[in-house]
């Protein structure tokens, strides 16, 4: 897949106008305690852009993906959605933390999808979906109902409406999840391992839904160890190793000739 | 005859230690039944009492003060169990104290220091707006009601704890990538798992409140084994009115026990268990 996508150095950091990137990250750091998780994360990802970041585990992929939704907050740098500061407000030269509602309100627009789904167990699919849009965006039961079941459909489970999670397989429950997400009608979809905690045979139906909303122009940062979706779907491809982005480029010179050797021989561990 | 060794008659092991057990709890059980039929027990008071009006209103106080601390309990409890996981250290450990203190001392003397608190403050109000004298707001329902209440909230905070603590971190998660603000994430994500952890614990305590009622007869509240107290007190038949008492626990008590079980089986929905489904 040919990517059409300017390259990062094109993007002008201070100058967040349309066209500006979705997701701005500048020398993003953070530490659990004494350990470096983030050692100075720079990225911008363009709206319908699908990035994918392969790297070994506790090299701080996921970290740098629970922080643009805040799940984890950052300790240095900068980080912008939608052209807005993730987590501060700033009042002069002081950045201030925002509170509980305002946070709230900046995760409305980012869906996540976790490697353990974290379905709600005592709701059912439907409900599932519908939560978020009745509860946080106060529209009408019944409306959220009717796309709850057109999402379940597009995600190939109009026969699951009443199912409890516990009813679903692995691959079933992810894709309702992804519906959840989708129900919200999030500008950045963020996919957090998605497929790690499936069995083999399930990996492909959910992948099928994710390369499917690609194709509709969904921003995706997608944080995988399936370096052949990362190929046929991402964008680019960005590796992370030790806290860092070690190399960042189209994801099909990434996967079939790396420039740094780290990234070879963590593609070559991956592939055997 | 057949000696056909594919083809032989099983005989099943006798269990003589069992049958010897069984003769012997039912030679048991007859022998408590004959006494409490020779037993000098009038059982036609005990039928004559057990609807009498002092009765019925000492039940009705009784399932009343038991609903009403029981919610005074949740309440505390579910608010003192969020105080301590707070991260505010002042908070969390408001909660700790709270709980060490009103779990440490018994019930029976706490309904009596709510009882006589107007030795210590003889009004009590908010200072420039409002006073009462203590002996005349201290009613024995008030005392009762704070006394068990009070102590409830410190058993269920616990509970309430162990209920919140039992929901994966990951739930908390998804429902914030929600926008869930931190009340909608509890009360729609967070409690309705955790309420079945706490229904359990809850619906035993509850089944404790019911006959901890009964302390209160020393605050001079009208539940059911005041009613009967008072009745004996004057026809001296003690033991009718006590066998009176003990069946409107047994029922209350049983009433309450099928009711836990529909409210458990409610929280338990989307959860996997019997296999046979």
């Amino acid at each position: 897949m040919e990517t059409s996508l300017p390259p990062v150095g094109a993007v002008d950091a201070d100058h967040l106008a349309p066209g500006a990137p979705l997701v701005l990250a500048r020398n993003v750091q953070k530490h659990f305690g004494a350990v470096k998780v983030l050692k100075g994360i720079d990225l911008a990802v363009q709206k319908g852009e699908v990035l994918c970041i392969i790297g070994p585990s506790g090299s701080g992929k996921s970290t740098f993906l629970r922080c643009i939704n805040q799940l984890e907050r950052i300790d240095g740098g900068a980080l912008f959605v939608s052209g807005e500061r993730v987590g501060f407000r700033q009042v002069g030269n002081q950045l201030h933390e925002l509170d509980d509602k305002a946070i709230a309100r900046q995760r409305r627009s980012i869906g996540m999808v976790f490697q353990r789904f974290n379905l709600f167990p005592h709701l059912t699919a439907t409900q599932n979906i519908i939560e978020g849009p009745v509860q946080v965006l106060k529209q009408p039961a019944a409306q959220a109902r009717e796309r709850a079941h057109a999402l379940l459909e597009r995600v190939g489970l109009a026969d699951k409406r009443d199912a409890y999670p516990s009813q679903l397989s692995g691959g079933q429950q992810q894709r309702v999840a992804i519906a959840r997400s989708l129900a919200m009608q999030p500008e950045l979809l963020l996919f957090d391992e998605p497929t790690s905690a499936l069995d083999p045979e399930l990996v492909a139906e959910v992948l099928l839904v994710m390369r499917d909303l690609a194709l509709t122009g969904m921003t995706m940062i997608v944080v995988t160890h399936e370096l052949g979706f990362a190929r046929d779907v991402g964008h680019r491809v960005a590796f992370m190793d030790q806290g860092q982005i070690v190399e960042l480029g189209p994801s099909q010179a990434i996967l079939t000739e790396p420039k740094e050797a780290r990234t070879r021989a963590f593609i070559k561990a991956v592939r055997h | 005859m057949n000696t056909d060794p594919d083809n032989l008659v099983i005989v099943p092991r006798r269990h003589y230690g069992r049958l010897i057990g069984a003769a012997l709890v039912l030679l048991a059980l007859a022998a408590i039944v004959h006494a409490f039929v020779v037993g000098q027990i009038e059982w036609s008071y005990v039928g004559r009492f057990l609807t009498v009006r002092t009765i019925m209103e000492g039940l009705a106080n009784t399932i009343v003060m038991a609903i009403l601390a029981m919610v005074l309990g949740l309440a505390l409890g579910v608010l003192f169990a969020i105080m301590r996981l707070s991260a505010n250290p002042v908070l969390s450990t408001t909660a700790l104290g709270y709980i060490w203190f009103f779990r440490a001392i018994p019930v029976l003397l706490q309904l009596l220091l709510w009882y006589n608190l107007a030795l210590v403050f003889p009004t009590i109000g908010i200072p420039g707006i409002a006073s009462w004298k203590t002996v005349d707001a201290m009613t024995p329902f008030v005392a009762a009601l704070l006394g068990l209440g009070i102590q409830q909230g410190a058993f269920t905070a616990e509970v309430v704890r162990a209920g919140l603590l039992s929901v994966d971190q990951g739930q908390y998660e998804a429902a914030q990538t929600l926008g869930m603000t931190r009340l909608q994430l509890l009360r729609r994500i967070i409690m309705p798992q955790a309420m079945r952890v706490i229904v359990p614990p809850v619906g035993n305590e509850f089944i404790g409140m019911v006959k901890l009622t009964s302390l209160a007869s020393v605050v001079q509240f009208a539940e059911v084994l005041h009613s009967a107290q008072s009745i004996y007190y004057a026809n001296s038949r003690v033991i009718e009115l006590l066998l009176v008492a003990a069946f409107w626990y047994l029922i209350v008590v049983t009433v309450l026990s099928l009711i836990q079980g529909r409210v458990e089986a409610y929280f338990e929905r989307g959860v996997a268990r019997s296999p046979g489904r």
